[in-house]
């Protein structure tokens, strides 16, 4: 094959050396790569594929529209409840429910807590290694680590030589007994790792340290949601009630509860401020040479926004991460974005695993249909249940493209940043500009791999301090002598309208996710969830435009090309959620029900 | 081929008779005696920390999220001292070919030794391809590891039942683990996550005891889903008086009412919620207010709204064991299985999807 250009500007060439990476790992759920490298070891072609496929919006079909958000919640179990409260939201929207003040602030404080641990797990156990090599950390001087790890981070107490060397001790210990668990078959002689032996061996004592302070995180949603993963939502409002005075306190968020999560909020936000942020300093120090990876971010970026401040207001200057679409890198200019309008978000299917009656068209959400089509395009090597080589050509990933007005686009904490910065939020623009100064780097280097991973670390942060806020907002309301967590008035399935139709989003820690609903009688007629990643995964569409992932891999040197370290590292940046992309829209479940018992 | 603890001590300088002497202060600190000393040297030399193979079919990771937030033991030393988590998609290092390498190599070097951990389920349509590992179904990844395995835990309500992508109409007949790995025994952890503490305590039960615990009927651990949640909820006085949350936000629900008249399925949910409790027994979803949904028992996503009030249960005293209600599922199975496999799917199918 020639070169082809594609409409969004990238160049694709498949004639260099195939590398596949199946399973890619130290993601959620399954997914496939594979690139195409040049002699210069240039990647020159990347297609990314979505491997699994669970059909939740079938089954949806015809429930009790209420328990949707336990339905929904377990689309993905890493960012547990950000679908559960888009679903209750987009239930709300359709019913015309307005939750009291109380919940929302509740709300946010679960979604927030949500984005603190998430990112921080996500640096930390699934990305880390793409930069950290812990097999180097063994031959770190603990006392110069106990060195790099004051000055990076004064304030943190966990510091001394002792330290460092009886955390080496460990990991020499477990090196020793010659099983490496999930370090085996890594690739520690790759000349792609960069850090000196004291920054890995800093990391790893701080990979084991935030692997333990992560079971604090989420205290805070099991106290208002009753556990996590996965904690208990409700329509109207929040499940957990109020009780700061009366009899039966104890059954109730009372005084003990608040300031348990307060704590908590505190300790998150030391634990974000002296070890996630110095950490990302200082791996941007030593990788800052290393910019690879900006894709579409540099063109075209959307949020949806969200955390609102008041209760009931979704209005772009009531959200506190923002709204927007940025599109052909023009930074000037913030498009609005309307969820229900069919012209601006629309899905198309023609290299999924789907049929569409045209699939020269896209479909709106609303308008959705969706029917698996499992076939491989005729250049595929290998056979149907045994792929050695995908045909992009053809249909190949279980992820559908959706599209705004038409783009390819970009969601995620830097997609976020950047509308931020571009819409002029003075808390982003501050953050970013500490980083950029820090780093001694142009804007320009936002727009690269090590942006994103830096983008999300400056959101946790972020983060942990709006939980604050909205913990003292959610006191100061008790004390004024509002105890009231749910509003009731539609509960009742009676009530409701015979035909209605509703959207709910959030930014989930991975990007915008919306959900649409249509509710008949009472039950679920039609449920869609557009997700991150299905936004960044997404594969080519009707024109041939690529999507997040594949364009973010091009142009990227590879110092192995059978070791795929830099591959992990740019797709890791995104923090991949499979198990949200590739879900299933269907109108009616029948198609579905072919049935093969083996 | 693979070190112990003995090979551990000997390259780092340390002679067999030093090993010998430790292995006996050992046993004689411990209480047990001269004659336990070659056995435990014995054990010693040959015993490597267990290796865990943990697949992922389709499943949304709640399970290895709850894992990761257990308070006791935490991940951390289960990992680095307890077990050998050699492959586990999520968190290991290696991908692609290097990765698929470290099953193959654990099942040869391992056989009949190692744990095979299952996080989600395998779907049987479309000949597997809605869960594609390495270019191929995952069901063949999953036979193929569980053929020479020790065990087979079955994490949560995926591997265990279905769960969410096997409720009406499962589109894609996922199907729970038990249901196509027939010769092997499984412990079944049920729960959408399981307990993280539950998940951890059994993993350090097999490492500890060295044997499998002890399970019910249907095969889950005695220890922990052997009473349902109503049975040691600390709301039970409320029920039995008759005390109930009858709107949401109402003065019951300040007062920490039962929650049975708002739907609550923990008179028919067999788990330890109540009693463990969530996130270092910090709470658990009845002690913030909303009903227990079920989560841990078979089918419950397809029995009614999580808000319809459970209308099968015996309001006072009749009691019934776990035992009792397994060996009434058994014999459900058996017809089931009985019948073609595919005979419910498509029954299922004609239901549309409803669930009144």
């Amino acid at each position: 094959m020639a070169t082809i250009q594609t409409p969004n500007g990238f160049a694709l060439d498949n004639s260099g050396q195939r590398v596949v990476v199946d399973p890619l790992t130290r993601i959620e759920g399954h997914m496939r790569c594979e690139v195409n490298v040049d002699d210069d070891n240039m990647i020159r072609n990347a297609v990314s594929t979505g491997t699994m496929w669970r059909g939740l919006e079938v089954i949806l079909k015809g429930r009790d529209p209420r328990d949707a958000w336990a339905f929904t919640q377990r689309i993905c179990g890493v960012c547990t409840g950000t679908h559960a409260l888009t679903s209750v939201r987009c239930v709300e929207d359709a019913l015309g429910v307005e939750i009291p003040d109380n919940a929302n602030s509740i709300r946010n404080i679960m979604q927030l807590c949500l984005q603190c641990h998430d990112h921080l797990v996500h640096f930390y156990h699934l990305h880390a290694l793409d930069w950290v090599n812990p097999v180097t950390a063994l031959k770190a001087d603990p006392k110069a680590t106990s060195e790099l790890q004051r000055s990076v981070s004064p304030k943190h107490p966990k510091s001394s030589p002792g330290y460092f060397r009886d955390i080496q001790n460990r990991l020499l210990k477990f090196v020793e007994s010659g099983q490496l668990g999930p370090f085996k078959n890594g690739y520690w002689t790759n000349p792609a790792y960069l850090l000196p032996p004291e920054a890995n061996l800093m990391a790893v004592t701080h990979y084991l340290e935030a692997l333990d302070f992560q079971t604090q995180i989420m205290k805070i949603r099991t106290v208002y949601g009753g556990k996590d993963p996965h904690p208990n939502w409700m329509v109207g409002g929040v499940p957990c009630a109020i009780n700061v005075d009366g009899v039966g306190a104890v059954g109730a968020v009372n005084m003990e509860r608040l300031n348990f999560v307060s704590s908590i909020i505190d300790q998150t936000i030391e634990f974000i401020d002296n070890v996630y942020i110095p950490d990302i300093l200082a791996v941007g120090q030593f990788y800052k040479g290393w910019l690879y990876g900006g894709g579409l971010s540099g063109k075209s970026v959307l949020s949806y926004g969200d955390i609102p401040d008041n209760a009931n207001d979704f209005s772009p200057d009531n959200l506190m991460l923002p709204q927007g679409a940025i599109i052909d890198g023009n930074l000037k200019e913030v498009h609005p974005v309307d969820l229900r309008d069919p012209e601006q978000i629309q899905e198309f299917v023609p290299h999924s695993w789907y049929k569409y009656p045209d699939e020269s068209k896209g479909l709106h959400p609303w308008d959705g249909i969706t029917e698996p089509n499992y076939e491989l395009g005729p250049n595929t090597k290998g056979t149907k249940t045994n792929i050695e080589e995908i045909d992009e050509g053809g249909k190949y990933s279980w992820i559908k493209a959706p599209r705004w007005r038409g783009h390819a686009m970009e969601v995620g904490p830097l997609a976020r940043y950047i509308v931020g910065y571009a819409s002029g939020r003075e808390d982003i623009t501050e953050q970013i500009n500490l980083v950029l100064k820090t780093l001694d780097v142009p804007v320009g280097a936002l727009f690269s791999t090590l942006g994103r991973t830096a983008a999300r670390a400056l959101e946790a942060q972020w983060a942990g301090y709006k939980m604050r806020y909205f913990q003292d907002k959610l006191v100061a309301n008790i004390k004024a002598g509002d105890s009231s967590t749910a509003n009731v008035a539609n509960w009742d399935p009676q009530t409701w309208p015979k035909e209605v139709k509703g959207v709910g989003f959030t930014e989930a820690p991975r990007g915008a996710l919306a959900h649409w609903i249509k509710i008949k009688n009472t039950k679920i007629d039609l449920y869609q969830c557009v997700v991150p990643t299905t936004w960044n995964g997404s594969p080519r569409d009707n024109q041939g435009n690529i999507g997040a992932f594949e364009a973010s891999l091009l142009n990227t040197k590879v110092e192995r090309a059978e070791e795929p370290v830099e591959i992990l590292r740019t797709i890791h940046s995104f923090d991949p959620c499979l198990a949200c992309s590739t879900h299933v829209m269907s109108e009616d479940g029948k198609e579905l029900a072919r049935v093969k018992v083996r | 081929m693979r070190e112990t603890f003995y090979d551990v001590l000997r390259r780092q300088g340390v002679s067999r008779r030093s090993f010998l002497k430790f292995c006996s202060l050992t046993a004689s600190a411990l209480g047990l005696g001269p004659t336990v000393a070659p056995q435990m040297a014995h054990a010693l030399e040959t015993k490597p920390r267990t290796p865990i193979l943990w697949l992922h079919g389709l499943e949304c990771t709640c399970c290895s999220e709850a894992f990761i937030r257990s308070a006791h033991p935490l991940a951390k030393d289960v990992i680095l001292s307890m077990i050998s988590l050699d492959y586990d998609d999520t968190i290991m290092a290696a991908a692609g070919h290097q990765a698929e390498a470290i099953i193959e190599e654990i099942v040869r070097d391992y056989k009949g030794e190692y744990i095979l951990a299952c996080e989600g389920n395998p779907p049987l349509n479309e000949d597997g391809m809605f869960c594609i590992i390495g270019g191929k179904p995952y069901l063949e990844q999953l036979k193929f590891a569980a053929k020479d395995c020790k065990a087979i835990i079955s994490w949560g309500s995926c591997a265990s039942w279905g769960c969410v992508q096997a409720a009406r109409p499962n589109p894609t007949q996922a199907v729970p683990i038990h249901k196509v790995i027939t010769d092997k025994p499984i412990i079944k952890v049920p729960g959408c996550p399981p307990i993280p503490e539950v998940m951890t305590a059994v993993i350090t039960y097999i490492a500890t005891f060295g044997r499998l615990p002890e399970l019910d009927r249907q095969g889950r651990p005695k220890m922990f889903y052997s009473q349902r949640i109503h049975d040691k909820c600390y709301r039970r006085p409320h029920f039995d008086a008759g005390q109930f949350v009858e709107t949401w936000d109402d003065e019951g629900a300040r007062k920490g009412y039962c929650l049975y008249k708002m739907g609550c399925k923990g008179p028919t949910t067999y788990n330890a919620c109540s009693t463990v409790r969530w996130n270092g027994g910090l709470s658990f979803p009845i002690q913030s207010g909303h009903g227990c949904i079920g989560c841990s028992e078979d089918g419950f996503w397809d029995n009614g709204s999580f808000y319809d009030r459970l209308t099968n249960i015996h309001q006072f005293g009749i009691e019934a064991n776990a035992d009792d209600v397994g060996l009434a599922a058994a014999g459900v199975v058996g017809a089931a299985a009985a019948a073609h496999a595919g005979v419910s799917v498509i029954k299922r199918m004609s239901e549309k999807g409803g669930q009144e």
